[in-house]
This record gives C-alpha cells, sequence and structure tokens, in this order.
C-alpha cells in the first residue's frame, strides 16, 4: 500500500558506507493494474475513435457543423494526374499528407482514400457500427477503471503522499534544475528517485485531473441523451461541435503525453521501470560519485 | 418495465465471458475479423445495454433537449438517409402531393387507424427548433411541425402488450424479391410517448421536402439520425421486435447499428 516508503532489499549502504543499489516497492497493486488496464483502453479508444472521426473528417466550432460549412480541420483527398493525393487542410492552409491522413496504402500497396489509415483504426474498414461499439464499450471500462483508480489514490494516500508536489519541490531554483536535467535526459538517482519529479508531478496531475476529466465530458457532450438530462455540458464546452473538437484535440494532447512518457521510460531505465509498473519491484540507483 | 427484447439480457456466465472476451481483445493483433463475432458481440452488446440503463436513469423525468432560437436554424441541413425514394409508387403520390397518401396505425392497438395528411394536420401540433445529430458525426438545427407521436397513439389507443412502435417507410434501401429491404425504425414506449417525439410534415415553417422523408417523418431527438425514419406510411405498435425484418429493429440495427440511439 505505502507505494514508495517501503524497503525490501538491502540497506542503502554497504559495510564502508558506500552507497548502494536498493529495492523498493514502487507501485501498488492497485496502481499497477489500473495503469495496464487503462493502457488498453486509451489504445483502443484512441483507434476506434479514429475510426469513428473517419466517417466525417471535419472538426467545427459551435452548435453546428456539415459539410459545406467552415470547417477547423478536414482531411480529404484529390486526384492530381491520375494520382490520389492526400490533404490535411487546417485552418484554411492545405498540406499534402499522402501515405498517411487522405490518402494511405494497403497491404498490397494500394491507395485508400480514407482520413486515418487502416492500421490506425479498429475496425481496420470503414465499419462504422462496429467503431462505435466498441468505442463505446471501452468508455465503460475507461470510466470504471479511472474510478477505481481515483478511488484507491484518494483513500490510501497515493494523490496526497505521491502526487502533489512537496514544497521543497515547488522553489524556482529546483524546478529550474529540473528543467535542466530533462532537457539533458539525465534521469534521477538515490534520494531524488525516491519521489515522482516536479515536471512529472505536474505533468500527472494535468493529464488526471485535466485531460482525461476533459475528455470524457466532451464525449459526454456528444450524446443526444446525456444533453437533453444534462443541457449545461452545452454551456461549458460551447455545442456539440466544440465538445467534437475538444474532444479530438484532447485525445491528441494523451497522444503527446504517452509519447513523451514512453520515451521518459526508455531513457531512465527502461527495464528498471518496466518491472515497477509490472511486479511493483524498483531499484534505486546509487547517487553519482561527485 | 422491460426496455429491451428479452435475447439481449445477459446471464452472469454470458457476461463473465464477455468481460474476459473484452479484456482479451488487445491480446490478438488483427483482431478486425472477429472484433464483431460472437464472444466480442456479447460484450459490445452489454456496452450498449449499460449506457442505454444509465441514460435512461438520468432521463427518469423526461426532460425536453434544447430548443434553438431561430436564428440558428442551418441554412441547409444535410438530408440523412435517402433523399428521394425509388419507384413509381413513390413518385405517384408525391405528384399528387400525397393526396393518396394514408398513415397506417395498427398492430397492438384498440383502433385501427387510417390518416390523411390532412387529418394528421387537424390534430394537434407542436412546433420545435432541435439539433440533428448524425452518427457520422455532423450536426444540423432545423425547425419541425408535427403531430406528438402520443397523440397519435393515444388516438389508436394502446394495447397493455404494446412496448416498441415500428415506422415502416416507403423507401426501399436494398432491392429484393421479397421486398423486405425497405427502411423501418423502432424505439420503445419511453421515447414514443415524450412530448418532443413528432411526426413532422412540415420543416423550417414549409411543407416537409421530398429529400427530408415527405411527407412525414419521425423526430425523437434524444436518438441519433438513422432513428428518425422518413417517409412514413404504417405505424404499428408491437409487443418485440424479433419478428420484423431480421429481428433487430431496425434497418441498420439489422445491419450491424446499435438500436439505442442515445450515444
Amino acid at each position: 500500500m505505502v507505494a514508495f516508503a517501503m524497503t525490501i532489499g538491502s540497506p542503502p549502504t554497504d559495510e564502508q558506507g558506500a552507497p548502494q543499489r536498493e529495492v523498493i516497492h514502487r507501485h501498488s497493486l492497485a496502481v499497477r493494474l489500473t495503469h495496464w488496464i487503462n493502457v488498453l483502453c486509451l489504445a483502443l479508444l484512441l483507434m476506434s475513435g479514429l475510426a469513428i472521426f473517419n466517417a466525417h473528417p471535419m472538426l467545427y466550432w459551435g452548435h453546428t457543423g456539415y459539410r459545406g460549412m467552415p470547417f477547423l480541420l478536414g482531411i480529404g483527398s484529390k486526384t492530381d494526374n491520375g494520382r490520389a493525393v492526400g490533404i490535411t487542410r487546417i485552418a484554411d492552409v492545405d498540406f499534402d499528407t499522402t501515405g498517411v491522413l487522405g490518402v494511405s496504402y494497403d497491404g498490397n500497396g494500394r491507395a485508400q482514400r480514407r482520413a486515418f489509415p487502416s492500421w490506425l483504426t479498429l475496425p481496420s474498414n470503414a465499419a462504422l457500427a462496429l467503431a462505435r461499439d466498441w468505442h463505446f464499450l471501452l468508455a465503460w471500462l475507461f470510466v470504471l477503471n479511472g474510478a477505481v483508480y481515483l478511488g484507491f489514490s484518494l483513500v490510501s494516500g497515493h494523490v496526497r503522499r505521491d502526487l502533489l508536489p512537496n514544497a521543497d519541490q515547488l522553489r524556482a531554483r529546483h524546478v529550474l534544475s529540473e528543467i535542466w536535467d530533462h532537457l539533458r535526459l539525465r534521469a534521477p538517482r538515490g534520494e531524488a528517485d525516491r519521489r515522482y519529479n516536479i515536471l512529472q508531478k505536474f505533468t500527472y496531475l494535468l493529464v488526471l485531473f485535466g485531460l482525461l476529466p476533459v475528455m470524457v465530458l466532451s464525449g459526454l457532450t456528444m450524446s443526444p441523451a446525456v444533453t437533453a438530462a444534462a443541457p449545461l455540458l452545452f454551456d461549458l464546452l460551447g455545442g456539440r461541435q466544440s465538445a467534437r473538437t475538444i474532444h479530438f484535440i484532447t485525445a491528441n494532447l494523451l497522444v503527446l503525453f504517452v509519447l513523451v512518457h514512453v520515451l521518459q521510460v526508455l531513457v531512465s531505465g527502461a527495464f528498471n521501470r518496466m518491472r515497477a509498473m509490472i511486479t511493483g519491484r524498483y531499484v534505486i540507483r546509487p547517487e553519482r560519485a561527485s | 418495465m422491460k426496455l429491451r427484447p428479452r435475447r439481449r439480457l445477459l446471464s452472469r456466465r454470458q457476461l463473465l465471458t464477455a468481460g474476459v472476451a473484452t479484456a482479451g481483445s488487445a491480446l490478438l493483433a488483427g483482431c478486425d475479423d472477429i472484433a464483431g463475432g460472437p464472444p466480442f458481440r456479447a460484450a459490445l452488446d452489454f456496452g450498449e445495454l449499460l449506457s442505454m440503463r444509465l441514460q435512461r436513469l438520468l432521463l427518469a423525468h423526461q426532460p425536453l433537449v434544447r430548443e434553438y432560437p431561430a436564428e440558428l436554424i442551418s441554412a441547409d441541413f444535410p438530408p440523412n438517409g435517402t433523399e428521394m425514394p425509388a419507384g413509381f409508387s413513390y413518385f405517384e403520390l408525391m405528384i399528387s402531393q400525397f393526396a393518396r397518401w394514408r398513415l397506417t396505425v395498427d398492430g397492438l392497438v384498440e383502433n385501427t387507424l387510417s390518416l390523411s395528411l390532412d387529418e394528421l394536420k387537424a390534430m394537434p401540433a407542436r412546433t420545435q427548433i432541435t439539433q440533428h445529430n448524425c452518427d457520422e458525426g455532423w450536426t444540423a438545427i432545423g425547425q419541425w411541425t408535427g403531430v406528438p407521436l402520443a397523440h397519435v397513439l393515444r388516438q389508436a389507443g394502446l394495447k397493455p402488450e404494446a412496448r416498441y412502435i415500428v415506422f415502416h417507410c416507403l423507401d426501399e434501401m436494398v432491392r429484393t424479391p421479397d421486398r423486405s429491404g425497405f427502411y423501418y425504425e423502432s424505439i420503445d414506449l419511453f421515447d414514443a410517448l415524450h412530448p418532443q417525439t413528432i411526426l413532422a410534415y412540415e420543416m423550417n415553417g414549409s411543407t416537409l421536402p421530398v429529400r427530408h422523408g415527405a411527407p412525414l417523418r419521425l423526430r425523437v431527438e434524444r436518438h441519433v439520425g438513422y432513428k428518425h425514419a422518413k417517409f412514413i406510411t404504417r405505424i404499428q405498435a408491437v409487443e418485440r421486435l424479433d419478428r420484423i425484418g431480421r429481428g433487430k429493429g431496425g434497418f441498420w440495427e439489422d445491419r450491424g447499428y446499435q438500436w439505442y440511439g442515445g450515444i
């Protein structure tokens, strides 16, 4: 239960008093389980979400949006000298995105005109009904899993103890030195590695209490039955199409978070960190000899 | 009150299987072909059931959906689905301005009705400016005038066994020798009796255009687009849906779409 404090392995120093590897119990079972269920949910939600998006690959602002209205982002295709060209239009500027967006290629190298490529969507064909089925089922799993995580984290003190910044971490000097360490991809060691660093804490709090709730609320705002029960959602998010656009942008921010998150794992001891999230055991490396 | 056909309800074992199947789904690379297969189907149907149960709980007091001011009406509201039913019989009705068109109300009712357009227009009317939500993602705002479905059903007198209202339409989506490819839809009484559920014959203050379902279409405002049946010719009250069409409650439902269209 106590995620960071429990020492499993040897004490931190040997007989000579030199620093040593120390094995701690880093992640509780609840955190590990909900983390991996969340990975599954977010991956499949993203893929089924992109499949739904492909049915109408345009984003608008306000209440209404349909073909012929001004749009913020649109993915389409045109034919140029007999060749299919994928076009992504953002705020009236066209980008040639052939190969990925608008036009992509199937296993046989044949051009397919579709917004997101089939390898990114669930299902891979243009089956809107099935994509919706998957998206809504996984949304349930995601929300229930998130509720378990949140309930556990609040009750067990995970949020207070591990996620909220400590006073010393909030000093400008400390924050700047953390930024400098991050820029050099320098992973923490010793005492500093017993807790999340300040940038990590900010990011996790932003994802947990910012991006993920916005994802759920903007998703709910697209349901005509939910907005019948809670029309306030329209005022909160600016209308059905605004909610759809916010849902899409926030999904992109989550993808960005996952990319950085995985990169951080890779550069700071991938094996050790993966083991910590699977078994809970985590090795604190000694401080560098100075 | 049971809200879904009995076959949709899952046993505990099916639920367990469904849960395991869902968790395991991501482990299967290229699970595409079976993504809609039987084990997943049970899980996916369970998700639909959960959404419907929760949304019905939230809607228990039957609130109205938001209605919009006239200046927000969409200039060129896109048609959803069929724009012009094929075939001579619809053409004939259309050129006579639907003078010979009748709405049949039958099934589990005390009095079978056959109503002309004028008779419907003489009934109490409701006008509402609401948002149409296609499941593809586009939305548009339109003004609709029509008879509350509840009024028509009261005139016919629902029998106590009636649980679903089926809308039979004039547009043939798929041509088959047995002529079973006509569009149809169904809703349950929870939605059928809602005050904003109307049989609309006017759009934006004029006669309902053909591409929007003339002479009569359904507005069922808490559902996505495909539930809003167009070109209605017959309303049938039934106890169960499994003997109509292919048994899933609608043309698109028979082809994989969810019967519950609240999302």
